[in-house]
């Protein structure tokens, strides 16, 4: 089931860096959200926060709350695994599990999990890899390590793989960076058939995807390097591509940057 | 002749603004290389220099000199410097490999003449030392037991130590301080290791020689090998997998048991065997603990046993002609050991190693 994610106050630091401050924003369940900003504004340390991936660096620390509709991510006594098997998410660069095929790939986060009957798996496989559009390519060669895969189908098996466990929000970090267009085309397809059941949040830095995915799009930016990076405003994709309130955005997406 | 010096004058230095310089035949090293050794030879001849290692080393360095004057004539200097490094290369290997073939080929041609089946299948029970008969038997099974248990003490303790340091250390102080004792352990000479454990197990304890005492040094030995080159392993698995694993929801210790050890279970059996092969050829501590005997003792845990090394060095004490041919038949039966191990671990470590490809 798509969830409300509503962040408030939160401050992410590497060590004592401190990385983004106190944002706070709501990302509506079934809808579309982009990140867009600068290199080094962020965007991959918010994101990670939404699952409590950022605390798996060393020296990682967040401050503030992320509600998932009714429960804090970060309360006392939440468990981070059970969150991230809530909260799914895809990088920027494909990383299938290079010891296993591509069936088993799919299937690790249900195998490793030990949630699962084996009845069962060969049809979450499947379906997975039906929702992300690689059924047709890979039907004939399952047992086929995932490795041997090209650079964006590799990158759809690992969406496979994030949506086998059925979370209720995708977070994709740059998830077409490496791809080629056709590739990029069948993975932005697919964010739109997904959105139907999960809340997705997806970084980018293509503007066009950006409008071309997103129901809502957040703007992030930082002072200086070195200073903490902040969400300047987070709209409609259409108002902030054709609107924006904020001049700074409106300098960034038409390019007049810095 | 090659085209590249037809074309052009020897002598032609590479023209500004041009790619193209005059070249080396493809098999001028390999002429070289012939007519050095050839110099080499004749200058021993000619000196009446009889150590063959002085013909040899005459040869390696008129290889490098006459491969720097002729390439410096004919491609210039920078192409001589590659060329002068190439040939120190090979020069290198050259010196590594030939002690490694001769040893070999002293080994297996003096071990061959005792070495038989009934060698492998029979102790020394009965035969006198300086007689010819027996065999290694004893001493095979005893090596086999005692190296059996040593990796069954030391490689599962190295490892989730080599686990410990890399995933969930992160630098804190005690991982520092293991890391600190490890590279100390490392250094221990074998002999000591042997001592410690006579100190503690058999003079403190009471209890007498055995396989298993043996066994317990050993494992002291192989312990920090195993620790470092499995930490270097894990340290090579990129840490997009574990986000990868931990993304999923999947545990820690089950992101390490299924997703970071197999991906780096090749190099891992691979450190671990180098530690096996190394404690293999220990003679000290087993001197010390597992005594030596004539008869086989199958039971690693009471009385005395033997083991490869150790009946190579009585053998060999000996000094007999029967007892040298047999020790030196039992150094092959332990390098053939080593090398079966070996070739036993690569061939899992193929199997289980990521696959690539379609
Ligand atoms: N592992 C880390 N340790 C220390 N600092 C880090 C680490 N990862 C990121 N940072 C710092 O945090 C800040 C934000 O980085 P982040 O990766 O979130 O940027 P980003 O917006 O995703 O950039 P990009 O668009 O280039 O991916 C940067 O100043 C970066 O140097
Ligand atoms: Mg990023």
């Amino acid at each position: 089931m798509a969830k409300r994610i509503d962040v408030s106050g939160l401050s992410a630091y590497y060590g004592a860096h401190k990385a983004i401050d106190d944002i706070s924003m709501t990302v509506e369940p079934r809808s579309v959200t982009a990140f867009i900003g600068p290199s080094g504004c962020g965007k991959s340390t918010f994101l990670r926060t939404l699952n409590r991936m950022h605390e798996v660096t060393p020296g990682g620390r967040v401050e503030g709350k992320v509600m998932l509709d009714d429960e804090n991510l970060y309360g006392t006594n939440v468990d981070p695994v059970a969150v991230r098997r809530t909260v799914g998410m895809v990088f920027q660069r494909p990383n299938p599990f290079p010891t296993m095929s591509i069936f088993d790939n799919v299937a690790a986060g249900l195998r490793l999990n030990g949630n699962y009957k084996k009845s069962q798996l060969a049809d979450i496989v499947e379906r997975s890899l039906k929702g992300a559009n690689l059924w047709n390519e890979v039907k004939d060669r399952l047992n086929k390590p995932g490795s041997g895969l090209s650079g964006g189908q590799q990158q759809r098996l690992c969406i496979a793989r994030a949506i086998a466990v059925e979370p209720d929000v995708l977070l994709m970090d740059e998830p077409c960076s490496a791809l080629d267009p056709i590739s990029t085309l069948a993975i932005e397809d697919l964010i739109g058939e997904l959105k139907e059941r999960f809340t997705i949040v997806i970084v980018t830095h293509n503007m066009q995807q950006a409008a071309r995915v997103s129901d809502r799009t957040a703007f992030f930016n930082l002072a200086a390097v070195g200073q903490p990076g902040k969400l300047i405003e987070l709209d409609d994709t259409e108002r902030i591509f054709s609107n924006p309130s904020v001049q700074a955005t409106e300098d960034y997406i038409s390019g007049r940057f810095g | 002749m090659s085209h590249a010096i037809q074309e052009r004058p020897v002598s032609a230095a590479p023209r500004r603004g041009s790619l193209s310089h005059a070249r080396l035949p493809r098999w001028s090293p390999a002429a070289i290389a012939v007519g050095s050794i050839a110099g080499g030879i004749g200058t021993g001849l000619a000196a009446g220099w009889h150590s063959k290692v002085q013909w040899g080393l005459t040869a390696a360095l008129l290889f490098v000199l006459v491969t720097f004057a002729v390439t410096t004539k004919v491609e210039g200097s920078r192409q001589a410097k590659d060329r002068v490094a190439t040939s120190l290369v090979w020069v290198c290997f050259v010196l590594a490999v030939v002690p490694l073939l001769s040893l070999a080929w002293v080994t297996i041609s003096k071990g061959l003449d005792v070495l038989d089946g009934y060698f492998l299948t029979h102790s020394m029970n009965g035969v006198l030392d300086a007689e010819a008969g027996g065999g290694v038997y004893h001493a095979l099974l005893g090596t086999i037991e005692q190296v059996g248990i040593a990796t069954l003490i030391a490689a599962p303790i190295g490892l989730l130590t080599a686990v410990y340091l890399v995933e969930y250390g992160n630098g804190s102080r005690l991982a520092k301080a293991v890391t600190f004792f490890v590279d100390v352990m490392t250094g221990i000479p074998s002999i000591v290791a042997g001592l410690f454990v006579l100190a503690t197990w058999n003079l403190i304890l009471g209890f007498g020689p055995s396989g298993f005492a043996g066994a317990m040094a050993l494992a002291i030995l192989m312990m920090p090998v195993v620790v470092r080159s499995t930490e270097e392993m894990l340290k090579l698995v990129p840490n997009e997998l574990r986000e990868a694993s931990l993304a999923l929801g999947i545990p820690k210790w089950r992101t390490i048991l299924k997703v970071v050890l197999p991906t780096a279970i090749g190099g891992i059996t691979t450190g671990v065997m180098l530690a096996v092969a190394r404690i293999t050829g220990e003679t000290a501590p087993v001197l010390l603990l597992v005594f030596g005997t004539k008869l086989i003792n199958p039971n690693p845990f009471e009385g005395a046993q033997s083991s490869l090394p150790l009946y190579v060095y009585e053998q060999y004490a000996v000094g007999t002609d029967a007892a040298v041919a047999r020790a030196w038949a039992a150094a092959l039966v332990l390098i053939a050991f080593v090398m079966i191990l070996n070739l036993v671990a690569r061939g899992i470590a193929r199997w289980k190693a990521p696959k690539t490809g379609r």
